[in-house]
Parts: C-alpha cells; sequence; structure tokens
C-alpha cells in the first residue's frame, strides 16, 4: 500500500471504530437525536470529507453527476432525514471499496510489470581497462558491452568475444537456453547465464528490442476494445439516467399519494431514491473491464505474445479464419537433410561423407545443410579438384576417388545408373567411381509443433487457409500432412492479397479473418487482415511494427494459447457485465418498491465491485 | 506528432472523463488514456504549440477531475 492508502485505511479504521461507539452509546443512553447527529457527524467527516469536497468543486465545475455526487448526496440525504448510521456507513463502505480497488488495480500493476521486468537498469562498458555502469540509454552505436553471467543484455548488438547461453524467457516464454558464440546477433531483454560476452552494439538503447517491446506492452492499454468503449459511453448517459430516476422516485410517488388522497410519506419516498443512488453507482463496470484485458495482455506478454491493443485482444476471439504463410511460418524455412536413401552396398553415413565433402566448396543453401547434416569437421585436405557443373552439381576429389553430386543428369553425365528416383523437396544424387552411391533428400522441415497446433484451431472450429509461394507439389505434401483445409500455391505476393480479400468477403460480418507471416514480405497482406500476426518476430523491427499481434518465438502453438486468452478474457468480461448488471438492476428495482434498504444497495455497490475486481484478476493467470 | 505522458488519477470513471477533456482541447487531434499504466497518449494537429495546448489541455482535465495529475 502507498501512503495515500495508508492515510485511507486509517480513517476507515478510525470511523468505523467511532461509528460502532457511538452506535452502542445510542443504544444504551438512548440519546437525545440532536446529541446523537452531532456524535455521527465527527465519524462522517473523518470518512467523507474529501468526497463531499470533490463533490463540491464537482457541481462548480458542471461536473454534477459522478460517483462523489452520488455519494454525496446519498449520505447527506440519509443524515438529513435522520438515518445517521447508515448515512455514515454508505460512505464507509464506499471509501472501503475505493480503497480495495486501488489496492487491486496497484496489485495488478505491479505484477504485470513485475512480468514484464526485462527493463536492464545498466550497461557495462570498460573504460580505461576498467569496467563502469553507465545508463543504457547513454551507450553509443558501435560500442563494446561487457555482459556478466545474471545480467541482462542492456541493448542488441553482436558478440565480439565469449561464448554463452541466454535465457529468452522473459522475451518468448521459452524457457530452454539459446546458445550464443562470438558472432552471433543478440537481442537485448536477454539474460546472459553462463558466460562473460563482449556485444559491439549495433543499436540505441531506444532503438533496441527490449525498449520496443516495453513501448509496445505499455502503450498496448490505449487502444481500447468495444468492451471498453462501450462502458465508457454507457457510464455517461447511464449515470444522469439514475440521477434522474431517483429525483422521479422520490417526488413523484408522494405527489401521486397527495393526489389520490392518501399521506405522501415523503421519507419513506425519499429514503428509496438515496438508496437507488447507491445502487447505482458504475464503478464495478468501470474498473473491471480494462483491468480484465489488461490482465489479459500481461498473461499473453509473458508468454511471448504481444498484443499491440485490447481491440485485438478482443477481435482474437471471433477469428474464425486463420490464414497462415507455409514458409518460415508452419515450416522452419530453412532446408535440413530429410532423407537418406543409399544403394549399392554404401552405408548412410559414408553417403553423406562424400555428397558433404564434394559439396564442401559451396555456400550454396543445399551444400550448408549437407555439410550441417555431417556433423563432423570438414577436414578440406581430403577434398580437391572441385568443379561446378553448372545445371548439373559438382564433381570433386574425396580420398583420391572421382565423386560426383548433383542431379539425375550429372549421374548420366558420369555413367552411373540412378537406381530409384525421389521427388521430395530437392534431391540430391551422389556416384563415386562412377557407381551410383544413393540419394540424399533436403527439403524445408516443418516445424515440430504446426500440426498440434492446426489440430487445436481446426477442433476449435476455425477454417485453416495456407497460401504459399512455393510449388504445388511441395505446398501439398505440406498441406495435407498438416490438414489444412485449403491450400493456395504458387502464389505471387500480390496473389496472397487477392487469396486474402476472397475470404475476407467470403467470412459473415462477425467474424474475423487472422494472417499469420514471420514478417517477410507479407506486411501487405498483415495489414489487410482483420489481425496481422507476425510470428518469429524476435529481433525484426518490420515485423513488430506492421502486425496486431506478435508472436516472439517461432512456435505456432502460441497462436492457439493466444486465442485461448482471448477468448476467457472476453469471458471475464462478459460476466462482469452481466454479472454487474444484473445483481444492479436487481437491486435499483428491489430499492425503488422498498423491498430492499440502504444496508442492500451498498452491497449492490461495494460487493459487486469487489467481486467483478476480483475476477477481474484472474485474467492475469489463464494457462 | 504524438507525445505520451505520465498521469495520475485515482478512478477509471475520472480518467475516461479525462480523456475526453484531453480530446476537446484545441490543438489535439485524438487522446488515449489508459487507466491501468497511467498513460496518455496525445495526438496533436499539425503545426500546434505542444506545451500551450498540453497547459490548456490540463486545465480542462481539473475541470472534470480536480484530483488529477498530468506529468508535463
Amino acid at each position: 500500500m502507498n501512503k495515500k492508502q495508508k492515510t485511507i485505511l486509517y480513517r476507515i479504521i478510525i470511523s468505523a471504530v467511532l461509528v460502532v461507539a457511538v452506535s452502542i452509546l445510542d443504544a444504551v443512553l438512548d440519546l437525545n437525536v440532536w446529541i446523537s447527529a452531532v456524535l455521527y457527524l465527527v465519524p462522517y467527516f473523518i470518512i467523507g470529507y474529501d468526497i463531499l469536497k470533490k463533490a463540491w468543486k464537482g457541481i462548480l465545475n458542471r461536473q454534477v453527476f459522478d460517483e462523489n455526487f452520488l455519494m454525496a448526496v446519498a449520505t447527506v440525504g440519509a443524515i438529513a432525514i435522520g438515518e445517521f448510521r447508515e448515512g455514515v456507513a454508505v460512505m464507509l463502505f464506499y471509501q472501503i471499496g475505493e480503497l480495495f480497488q486501488s489496492v487491486a488495480v496497484g496489485k495488478s500493476r505491479k505484477n504485470i510489470a513485475a512480468l514484464m521486468d526485462i527493463r536492464p537498469d545498466y550497461a557495462n562498458i570498460v573504460v580505461d581497462g576498467q569496467i563502469e555502469k553507465v545508463d543504457p540509454d547513454e551507450v553509443e552505436i558501435g560500442t563494446t558491452i561487457v555482459v556478466n553471467p545474471g545480467e541482462k543484455v542492456p541493448i542488441d548488438g553482436v558478440i565480439i568475444d565469449g561464448n554463452t547461453s541466454l535465457n529468452t524467457s522473459a522475451l518468448t516464454g521459452e524457457s530452454v537456453p539459446r546458445d550464443a558464440v562470438c558472432g552471433d546477433e543478440v537481442i537485448s531483454g536477454c539474460i546472459n547465464l553462463t558466460g562473460t560476452i563482449h556485444i559491439r552494439t549495433t543499436k540505441e538503447f531506444g532503438d533496441s528490442t527490449v525498449s520496443k517491446i516495453l513501448d509496445l506492452v505499455e502503450n498496448s492499454s490505449l487502444k481500447k476494445s468495444r468492451s471498453e468503449n462501450f462502458i465508457t459511453k454507457f457510464a455517461k448517459y447511464y449515470t444522469p439516467a439514475v440521477c434522474y430516476s431517483a429525483l422521479a422516485l422520490a417526488i413523484i410517488p408522494p405527489i401521486f399519494n397527495l393526489i389520490i388522497g392518501n399521506p405522501a410519506a415523503w421519507l419513506t419516498w425519499i429514503i428509496r431514491a438515496l438508496s437507488f443512488l447507491v445502487v447505482s453507482c458504475p464503478c464495478a463496470l468501470v474498473i473491471s473491464i480494462p483491468l480484465s484485458f489488461f490482465g489479459g495482455i500481461g498473461c499473453a506478454s509473458t508468454n511471448g505474445i504481444l498484443v499491440k491493443g485490447s481491440n485485438y485482444l478482443e477481435a482474437l476471439a471471433d477469428t474464425k479464419y486463420i490464414v497462415f504463410d507455409k514458409t518460415g511460418t508452419l515450416t522452419k524455412g530453412v532446408f535440413e537433410v530429410t532423407g537418406s536413401y543409399p544403394e549399392n552396398g554404401f552405408s548412410k553415413d559414408e553417403l553423406l561423407y562424400y555428397a558433404a565433402y564434394a559439396e564442401s566448396g559451396s555456400s550454396h543453401p543445399i551444400s550448408i545443410s549437407l555439410k550441417k547434416a555431417y556433423a563432423g569437421k570438414l577436414e578440406l585436405e581430403r577434398v580437391n579438384g572441385i568443379e561446378e557443373v553448372a545445371g548439373h552439381g559438382v564433381m570433386a576429389v574425396v580420398d583420391g576417388r572421382n565423386v560426383a553430386a548433383g542431379n539425375v543428369k550429372l549421374m548420366k553425365k558420369v555413367g552411373a545408373s540412378v537406381t530409384s528416383e525421389h521427388d521430395e523437396g530437392t534431391a540430391v544424387y551422389v556416384s563415386v567411381d562412377g557407381v551410383y552411391a544413393g540419394c540424399i533428400t533436403i527439403s524445408d522441415v516443418v516445424k515440430p509443433t504446426s500440426k498440434e497446433a492446426i489440430a487445436g484451431l481446426k477442433a476449435s472450429g476455425i477454417k485453416t487457409v495456407m497460401l504459399t509461394g512455393d510449388t504445388a507439389k511441395t505446398a501439398q505434401r505440406v498441406g495435407t500432412e498438416l490438414g489444412l483445409d485449403e491450400i493456395h500455391s504458387e502464389l505471387l505476393p500480390a496473389d496472397k492479397v487477392a487469396q486474402v480479400e476472397r475470404l475476407l468477403g467470403q467470412k459473415g460480418a462477425k467474424e474475423n479473418l487472422a494472417f499469420v507471416g514471420d514478417g517477410i514480405n507479407d506486411a501487405p497482406v498483415l495489414s489487410r487482415a482483420d489481425i496481422g500476426v507476425a510470428m518469429g518476430a524476435l529481433g525484426s523491427d518490420a515485423a513488430i511494427e506492421a502486425a496486431d499481434v506478435v508472436l516472439m518465438d517461432d512456435d505456432p502453438s502460441k497462436l492457439a494459447l493466444a486465442m485461448r486468452i482471448s477468448r476467457k478474457t472476453l469471458k471475464i468480461v462478459r460476466q462482469n457485465i452481466a454479472f454487474a448488471l444484473a445483481v444492479k438492476f436487481a437491486c435499483l428495482i428491489l430499492v425503488a418498491v422498498g423491498v430492499a434498504n440502504m444496508w442492500v444497495a451498498i452491497f449492490a455497490d461495494v460487493g459487486v465491485m469487489v467481486l467483478a475486481v476480483l475476477n477481474a484478476t484472474r485474467a492475469l493467470k489463464i494457462k | 506528432m504524438k507525445k505520451t505522458y505520465n498521469v495520475e488519477v485515482d478512478c477509471p470513471n475520472c480518467a475516461a472523463k479525462m480523456e475526453e477533456a484531453v480530446k476537446n482541447t484545441k490543438g489535439v487531434k485524438d487522446a488515449s488514456l489508459s487507466f491501468m499504466t497511467l498513460k496518455l497518449k496525445v495526438e496533436f494537429e499539425d503545426g500546434a504549440d505542444v506545451d500551450a495546448v498540453m497547459k490548456e489541455a490540463y486545465a480542462n482535465c481539473k475541470k472534470v477531475e480536480d484530483d488529477c495529475v498530468i506529468e508535463l
């Protein structure tokens, strides 16, 4: 609790004690009405002076219909008609409610701040051989900074000395540490785990990943959802409407009574009108809804999902179509050896050995994946006479044997007879001394979580579509493996936009379409879709800018999690709206007809608010 | 031109009223106040004198919610 909250707490305690004391005194001694009025006024002013002051200032500034005004009128009214204890109690409970709300909100703010505690406090720079701590803001591009184990990487850069593993969980939600060696790019916000590293900064602090992410999360609650706007608008009309209803309730029935010749019963109706005012306070709604969204966004952030606004979190829940880009989104976007088919007595290892050595001089993606698959270190003196045969492959002498690696045409050229052809991805055929040694296939690999992610989305009734610039054959293979509903291949970037437009035309008015891409070349589609989701965006500024939802790591199953968080948050929001309105309206009616008294009214105000706030804080803990 | 300010305000309803007050200030194109992060983001009209506009906006906020602070 901060100082302000503590002061209120003391005021609450003091006035509560006083009220109880005065009540007992009153009951025992049966005080004169004037004396008890004066005695009750002491705790009343202790607890309510600021509310009365605010209400008065509100009237002066012509801002009449706010909570303070409601409370002031209700309590002053109650006291004026002799309901002293009720008057003080209403003010007391109102302050308790306000205190509770302020503590709950403060706690959520702190929780989320702690979850997003990635802001580095300092950077270590080397000055005259001594390490010095400076404000990250002061570090210029190209400076060498030192990050010790246990410290946060403060600024984006490249490792120039040292190896380590980094904990990226604050950014991605991924708990497996990432290894980083000399020459690797590192991103600010990671925590250095094992070794001291020296980093040459490539960005200023303000442009570094950590600043961008913090900025984005902090600003996300500024983009308000439909529900929040609804409540703001609702409160604007609701409060005056309630005030006039209360006024009508205080005046019309007594006048009606007079007309038909009954006693007017002014007092009864004024008490009812005042209780009516207490019930009507809209704070339960006004506080709990933004709080729920804030919790949902905070919860998503800790899982490595950045949602740029409450409106997008809300829109995610109504998503019925999800369009995926293939390469880099559902697949890893890098080529890997996916199969090897040795022939004529060669082993798998031998096949890979000859292929890797033959391709050792090339930097083509295919060669790189072959070298990567061959785990051992290549001893370059074992290979000589490398000759690239354009459109065919390479020929080389490895350990004194003539090796050829390439397509079927190359095999024909060297007189090796290919016994089986393979068509998955790219096939590299290998011959040794003119004898066919077998074939290695290389293709883009589907991410391990893609299948599960698609299945999960389909199970919740979402139509999944894949768009790709790749060939129909590859697209079909990946699409069928993952079980997507629609597959469209051989598309240019403009065709992707056209496909998305077609789907946008097809969907219902209340259904949303999300496009998921890796942020490379798909900015137009990202912005055209109802919700643009960029994946694997760690370190990619363009993607963070263009998308509405950013998945920090490469895991497509995060999308399902994001939707789950979105749906649950909205469920909490709807529960709160329904619960608060139902209780309020029920109590308003009960109060108006005289069934419920001021105490019920206090519950309908403070109790509902407390319950709604507690419910809203659940959004922080969605799994 | 957009700027973000830190705000102090106690109740969400007051925050909504402050937002409205800033929005209606001359020279402000759009404004958004988040009660959760206590941040006010203001988009100014082209060529507006930011300091003067914010002073005016602050005064307007004070009118609707006396108990508020904008860190200018």
